[in-house]
């Protein structure tokens, strides 16, 4: 089976809701969780998806 | 120079010319390869010779000659596999893909057109040695008219009605219409599409083009084909500006986001008017024996 999309990085300004095996970059604000979203979907030409005011996640589509 | 040279050189001056035609009414399909062209007028030539001997050959008793026109059946078959080969290879450095429907789409189509061009040899050759050149030439652009009418195929704007309709976004989700698009995280990315986007309802028309427009190949075809015309606006490692096409499962509308370059509404109706219906893509559930035979309703 070949898996054509994954979780390549976590983004999160609440470290109590996430774990897991995919980066997870912590941070501050949501300021700075956008602007470390924005970086890491121009590094790793993914798609930056919200998943709620607290949580973005880059996706490799 | 016999009796034979003058029809058949007609046959073939008819065909070629056929072929000619039939390739510039597919400039869509095809833009700007003029090596290609080369290849299809020659392939051209070749397939009105062979429709242009046969009558010939039948007339002086050589009926074995005929098994000639199976090689030609070989050998265009050939160029389907050339033309999906070619456009396969070629299409995973567009950024927005033909798919592959829309290729296979193309392909059949470069092989039935020299099927006519042979079939339109023929019938010039055959009224030139039965009749003379003067029916033969009526017969001749007859036969042209036809193989016009039978290429053209339909477009999307008769089995749809194309609505614009203002893209917006519901927290993290893009909609065009109700139909959700897809999830766009950073706000910049949500302002950079809601300014530089287009949204676009297809309301099929009936229950057959229902299932034709759901087809992904179809829908590919349609992005492919905005793109190529109006421009799109993104690049290579962008893919959250990737242009989309999802459909509504209530009702079987479809939902088009395009970023295009040119955004004109009108121009962009026009374009998503004018893509053909693929003929891989088109399903006839009312033909169907369930539909028609109304016995244990």
């Amino acid at each position: 089976m070949k898996i054509e999309k994954a979780i390549l990085a976590v983004i999160t300004t609440n470290r109590s809701i996430v774990e897991g095996g995919a980066p997870i970059f912590v941070c501050e604000t949501r300021k700075e969780a956008e602007d470390i979203s924005a970086n890491l979907e121009a590094i790793t030409d993914g798609i930056a998806h919200e998943l709620s005011e607290e949580l973005f996640i880059i996706v490799k589509h | 120079m016999n009796e034979y040279t003058m029809p058949i050189l007609f046959g073939v001056i008819i065909g070629t010319l056929g072929r000619i035609l039939m390739l510039r009414t597919d400039y869509r399909q095809y833009p700007t390869y003029l090596h290609g062209k080369v290849i299809h007028v020659s392939l051209g030539f070749i397939a009105a010779s062979l429709g242009s001997v046969a009558i010939p050959a039948i007339m002086e008793l050589e009926f074995t000659a005929v098994t000639f026109l199976t090689v030609a059946a070989t050998q265009f078959r050939e160029v389907r596999n050339m033309e999906r080969n070619t456009l396969t290879e070629v299409d995973s450095f567009e950024l927005v893909p033909r798919g592959k429907t829309y290729i296979e789409g193309i392909a059949i189509s470069f092989e039935s057109r020299n099927y006519l061009v042979i079939f339109t040899s023929f019938i010039s050759t055959l009224t030139f040695i039965v009749f003379d050149v003067y029916i033969a030439l009526i017969a001749a652009i007859g036969c042209l008219g036809i193989s016009m009418v039978l290429m053209s195929g339909k477009r999307i704007k008769n089995i749809v009605q194309i609505e614009h309709c203002p893209l917006h976004f519901k927290g993290a989700g893009l909609y065009v219409d109700n139909i959700y698009i897809m999830n766009i995280g950073l706000p910049e990315r949500q302002d950079e599409i809601l300014k530089y986007g287009l949204g676009f309802v297809l309301t099929p028309k009936n229950i057959n083009t229902i299932t034709t427009i759901a087809n992904l190949g179809q829908r590919q075809a349609i992005l492919h084909d905005v793109s190529v015309t109006l421009g799109v606006f993104r690049d290579s490692g962008t893919p959250a500006l990737t242009p989309l096409i999802k459909r509504d499962l209530d009702d079987g509308r479809i939902g088009i986001f395009i970023l295009p370059q040119i955004r004109n509404v009108n121009k962009a109706k026009k374009v998503i008017g004018a893509v053909p219906v693929l003929e891989s893509a088109i399903r006839m559930p009312s033909e169907s024996s369930f539909f028609r035979w109304r016995g244990d309703e």
